[in-house]
């Protein structure tokens, strides 16, 4: 089957927009993909046709979407090959999911002594809610250091875990360079110390297929919104053996079985960790993003994606005083860089008037930064619907934005 | 001249360029003009952080006016800070109370001052004022 790109490019409305007065080249999917038709509609339909609070009304329209939302809770299932619907929690993106392990998990399992691993390579969000954590329990957070070409050597972390060690925090594939961790590989290590760990999925969930059971991940996380879905959805896999231990991260409607103000008892997973109204139709509308990957087949969509990562790397490496950040075999989408003598912003500024959406600054990784000893740097990011004519209109762009320097 | 006949000043410069890559040419020019700081004055207490780019600003009181001196690591934001340099210093305290910075907006380069960019410029305006605010104390 051949790679329909102009039926694909059609679904998304917002690639015919002009910025500037120059198409618009959307090179930052990695921050939040383009949204297509599908998932649009599917938002418009919930709110024409069968709108009502879920898992509450004794009534038809809170039945339907109710059961409009079960039905997405079983696709991500499916899609990540989850054991179980009990194991699926929706959240408002990766970084609550993270944040809900880190508090929870941390409230259950951690004492005062004990080491969580996280490595150096971790957005912000993989980082901060451990911290979060560690300060309150008396932990330590123990970085787990990459190497220079980006990726992260497996003998250092069996260096690293300890009997102090409770959890081991990674990424799937980092935000700033691209790197494919070797997450089953890792866990496999973790799992000899019977440490659990945690995967952030968030630039992994859009490329590559997960199948959390092969992988043995504890937690995993991602969000809708680098999926084609809606903005304020994301989902927290848990193996159910550490859900059901772990307490409620936030109380409310929804979470509860009984209250009394002497004591309440807590609904059963998933509900027990969904405090409140969800974002129903955000989730439900999650659900067409699904269905719009799996008919083209994520497969496919990764193939696309790097043929366009080969294409633009070795265009990029043409180019002089043009360094790139990450560069592990078999990467994902993702091109960080930075070019002798011209500012990340100033870069960014200019090809933004050329039409051209990519993101600067630190990325949200500042220790990423750090390593290279870097202010920041520029990252474009595709999507299902980029182009090799895009490529090269922006490599263009590119050589003539290094000229006014 | 008052600080808006300078702002007008600019605006005038600015209107001789027909396409938006002349302007930011002349930003970059500008912005590779600008006195470099001393690398002392680029220091902690003296740095606006953007998570984009960097702002150094330094303002001293003299003969009852304030002379601004700044810097930024990336170069269009250095332009704009030169620009924003020659309206506001060696002005009085009250002087710089009493305007509306407005030409930045006027050149249609607004998106520079925006909250998301995190330059460092909408800082620094706010820390002009904040000079402004201080010294008129020190003054009155």
């Amino acid at each position: 089957m051949s790679y329909d790109i102009d039926k694909i490019r059609s679904y998304f409305p917002i690639l015919k927009q002009e910025v500037y007065n120059k198409p618009l080249i959307y090179f930052d999917s990695a921050a939040s993909s383009q949204k297509p038709i599908q998932v649009l509609m599917k938002e418009e339909e919930l709110h024409n046709e069968y709108y009502g609070n879920i898992h509450r009304g004794a009534h038809f329209m809170a039945d339907r979407a109710t059961e409009a939302y079960e039905e997405v809770r079983e696709r991500v299932r499916t899609f990540i090959n989850a054991d179980s619907r009990n194991e699926i929690i929706f959240t408002k993106g990766t970084t609550e999911s993270i944040n809900l392990v880190a508090a929870s998990y941390g409230e259950q399992f951690l004492n005062e002594g004990d080491e969580i691993i996280v490595s150096e390579m971790e957005h912000h969000s993989n980082i901060v809610p451990w911290q979060l954590v560690a300060r309150r329990k008396g932990v330590r957070i123990v970085k787990w250091p990459f190497n220079d070409d980006g990726t992260l050597s497996l003998d250092k972390l069996r260096n690293l875990l300890s009997t102090k060690t409770k959890m081991v925090a990674v990424a799937h594939v980092s935000n700033v360079l691209g790197t494919i961790n070797p997450v089953k590989e890792i866990i496999e290590i973790a799992h000899q110390r019977n440490v659990p760990v945690l995967v952030d999925g968030a630039q992994a969930a859009p490329h590559l297929a997960i199948d959390v059971q092969e992988l043995d991940a504890d937690f995993y996380a991602f969000s809708a919104h680098k999926m084609y879905g809606p903005n304020g959805v994301g989902v927290l896999y848990g193996k159910e053996k550490w859900l059901e231990k772990m307490p409620p991260y936030q109380g409310g409607g929804e979470m509860i079985s009984e209250v009394s103000f002497e004591e309440t008892t807590f609904n059963e997973l998933p509900y027990k960790f969904e405090a409140g109204t969800p974002n129903i139709n955000g989730v439900i509308a999650f659900g067409a993003a699904l269905e719009l990957i799996d008919s083209i087949g994520l497969s496919h969509v990764a193939a696309w994606e790097h043929e366009l990562l080969d294409y633009a790397t070795s265009k990029l490496k043409e180019i002089e005083g043009l360094k790139i950040y990450g560069e592990a075999p078999g990467k994902s989408g993702v091109i960080s860089f930075n070019i002798e003598g011209v500012h990340s912003y100033d870069m960014a500024m200019l090809l933004d008037k050329m039409g051209i959406a990519l993101r600067s600054g630190h990325l949200c990784a500042d220790t990423v930064m750090a390593h290279y000893d870097i202010q920041g740097c520029v990252r474009i990011s595709f999507g299902m619907y980029n182009t090799k004519e895009e490529v090269d209109t922006f490599v263009n762009a590119l050589n003539k934005v290094r000229m006014m320097f | 001249m008052t600080i808006e006949q300078v702002q007008q000043e600019i605006v005038d410069e600015f209107s001789m360029f027909e396409d938006w890559m002349d302007k930011y040419s002349y930003l970059i020019e500008l912005g590779n003009e600008l006195e470099p700081l001393d690398p002392k004055d680029k220091n902690d207490q003296n740095l606006i952080k953007g998570c984009q780019s960097r702002v150094w600003l330094v303002a001293e009181l003299e003969d009852g006016k304030i002379n601004f001196r700044g810097e930024s690591d990336a170069v269009i934001v250095k332009g704009l800070v030169a620009l924003l340099l020659r309206v506001v210093s060696g002005r009085k305290p009250q002087e710089l109370l009493d305007s509306e910075m407005h030409f930045i907006d006027d050149l249609g380069l607004k998106q520079h001052l925006s909250p998301t960019r995190s330059n460092g410029l909408l800082a620094m305006v706010k820390q002009i004022r904040l000079y402004a605010v201080a010294y008129s104390k020190i003054e009155g």
